[in-house]
């Protein structure tokens, strides 16, 4: 095998963890780390979407808001979940508790893990890509800290729908790209088959967003990935949010977007 | 009037051709390519069927004539992962350069309409398909940025397949980027009209193309967030009549109006009247910038 072909192969099986059916999905998380999740219901428009969760739930002495993309992990719950791709009142709930979030000053800790928004004629009908663009403006300009973490997969808008914060933690072997790599390889060569080049071309891992100055903090996992051990990966995790929560919350608010504003303006910067 | 295409997927190349006669993809009739440029209008005579434009030649047909100051022409597009799809990410930003004759997938620049200045961004379909990479994203929030501090309105008009592949996680990011600025532009009061032409896709379409205060649309044109081809591979779905066009969004909520391309210059004045705050244009200075430039003919691809 080439050399080429041996980190391709490499960056495929972080693509394979990420996506574990074993995996703990974010409802794991939430209760190994918060005490007391409320979760919240309904978008109050249309109807309730089971891909993305959330609810204030407590974190030592404050109340934070938790917004999250679930999978499911029996077939009846996969199809209840809709395999963690949201439909437009999934991204109209999540607004629903950032502004909630804002007004009761608790901050916001989103958990990504998602392969991307649903592709669905329904979804289009009810403004998939509005309700998106909604969302970046609303966590963009929400008046408390957001700590977001990456859990698994996180795909393409539809994981940047809720994924707009002041600091990106992602787990050791999740993932974070544009496109997933089935849907990049369709889009550059219209050919599924070449999904493991464009993972690679794509430079989508954990260990490559730290690296490019884009993730903040890479969490570890226990050793063959977080599936081995829940209670090792949630402890880990925990104790990174707590961490980036109080720095967060010691920075003035008018600083805080600022410095949120600054944090996306300079991806890409020329001057 | 507008009639709607069936099927939707082969278009015309991303610029009207130059031959005295071409088939038009609306109505598979001939045209005289001298009658459709004579207009300056690119609509089908015959159905109806509105061709894709450049953006100078959009400018130069929405636009003050000689209003137009382009800034950021110099901006050329990193290649922060290296990408290679079939050939090297900086071949495709050599080709779309070559094929258009600028740096970039969108053109920008200090403006005005019946007189009142504005920011006026228009995405190129011929570059890369419109696609936003960092450069791409760069331009726009440059064009947002100077709206807001200058205190007058902005226009974009979009064209484009969604985020640029190839720059990956960064192209992502500019959804954030554009969206955050758009929130500081609202914030301060300042109006914002986009415009949807034919296509409107992707990341594009999910961030700064459906936050305008007001969203117009060209008939017929493809909006959306994912494209049809994936959405019947994921669900079988059988998509009715019409999906994702302009018209059908308006029927859905999504737009605000759907306007022919002829009508288009009066609709613009009538919202620049109703939106924009006089005291505005008083104070309004074009900032000297050393690469910009007067108007160029439109290019052709």
């Amino acid at each position: 095998m080439t050399d080429n072909g041996s980190i391709a192969a490499a960056t495929w099986e972080q693509v394979e963890l990420a996506r574990h059916p074993d995996r703990p999905y974010a409802l794991d998380y939430i209760h190994a780390i918060f005490g007391n999740f409320f979760e919240l219901h309904g978008d109050r428009l249309f109807g309730d979407d089971h891909a993305i969760i959330g609810g204030p739930a407590a974190l030592d002495h404050r109340t934070v808001m938790v917004i999250a993309q679930q999978k499911g992990r029996t077939t009846a719950e996969r199809a209840m979940r809709n395999f963690g791709m949201a439909n437009p009142e999934g991204y109209r709930k999540a607004l629903r508790l950032i502004r909630q979030a804002e007004r009761f000053q608790f901050p916001v800790i989103a958990f990504v893990d998602t392969s991307g928004a649903f592709p669905g004629a329904g979804a289009e009908e009810r403004g998939i890509a509005w309700a998106i663009a909604e969302n970046l403006v609303a966590l963009a300009q929400a008046r408390v800290p957001i700590v977001t973490m990456v859990l698994g997969e996180g795909g393409s808008g539809g994981a940047l729908g809720i994924g707009v914060g002041d600091r990106l933690l992602m787990m050791e072997h999740s993932i974070y790209s544009v496109a997933m790599p089935e849907a990049c390889a369709s889009i550059l060569w219209r050919d599924i088959a070449r999904k493991v080049e464009a993972a690679q071309a794509l430079k989508l891992t954990a260990a490559d967003l730290k690296r490019m100055g884009l993730a903040d903090e890479i969490v570890p996992e226990p050793s063959g990935g977080a599936h081995n051990d829940y209670g090792m990966a949630a402890d880990a995790a925990g104790a990174a949010l707590r961490r980036h929560l109080a720095t967060l919350e010691a920075v003035a608010v008018d600083r805080l977007l600022e410095e949120r504003y600054q944090r996306y303006r300079r991806i890409g910067a020329t001057s | 009037m507008y009639r709607v295409l069936a099927g939707r997927s082969p278009r015309a190349g991303p610029g009207p051709p130059d031959r005295a006669v071409l088939s038009c993809p609306g109505c598979d009739r001939s045209l005289e390519t001298e009658r459709l440029r004579a207009a300056a209008l690119w609509v089908c005579y015959r159905c109806g069927y509105h061709f894709r434009l450049r953006p100078l030649e959009r400018m130069a047909l929405l636009a003050d004539a000689g209003s137009l100051l382009e800034r950021d022409r110099d901006l050329v597009a990193p290649d922060p992962l290296g990408f290679i799809d079939s050939v090297p990410y900086a071949s495709r930003i050599e080709e779309g350069r070559a094929r258009c004759g600028s740096n970039e997938a969108v053109i920008w620049g200090d403006a005005a309409i019946g007189g009142e200045p504005l920011v006026f961004a228009c995405l190129d379909f011929a570059f890369m398909g419109g696609s936003m990479g960092t450069a791409t994203g760069e331009m726009i929030t440059n064009a947002i940025e100077a709206a807001t501090r200058r205190r007058v309105p902005l226009l974009i008009v979009t064209a484009s397949g969604g985020a640029r592949m190839q720059e990956g996680i960064f192209s992502l990011m500019q959804m954030a980027k554009t969206a955050a600025a758009l929130g500081r532009l609202g914030a301060a009061g300042i109006p914002y009209v986009s415009l949807l032409t034919d296509p409107t896709m992707g990341g594009v379409t999910a961030s700064f193309a459906s936050l305008a205060d007001v969203i117009l649309a060209e008939p017929g044109a493809m909006i959306g967030f994912a494209g049809a081809r994936v959405i019947q591979q994921a669900t079988y779905e059988t998509l009715p009549e019409g999906f994702q066009t302009a018209e059908f969004l308006w029927q859905h909520g999504m737009i605000d109006l759907v306007v022919p391309r002829p009508e288009l210059p009066a609709v613009l004045r009538q919202l620049l009247d109703l939106y924009v705050k006089n005291e505005a244009a008083k104070d309004f200075e074009l900032e000297p910038q050393a690469n910009a430039s007067a108007p160029t003919p439109a290019v052709r691809g």
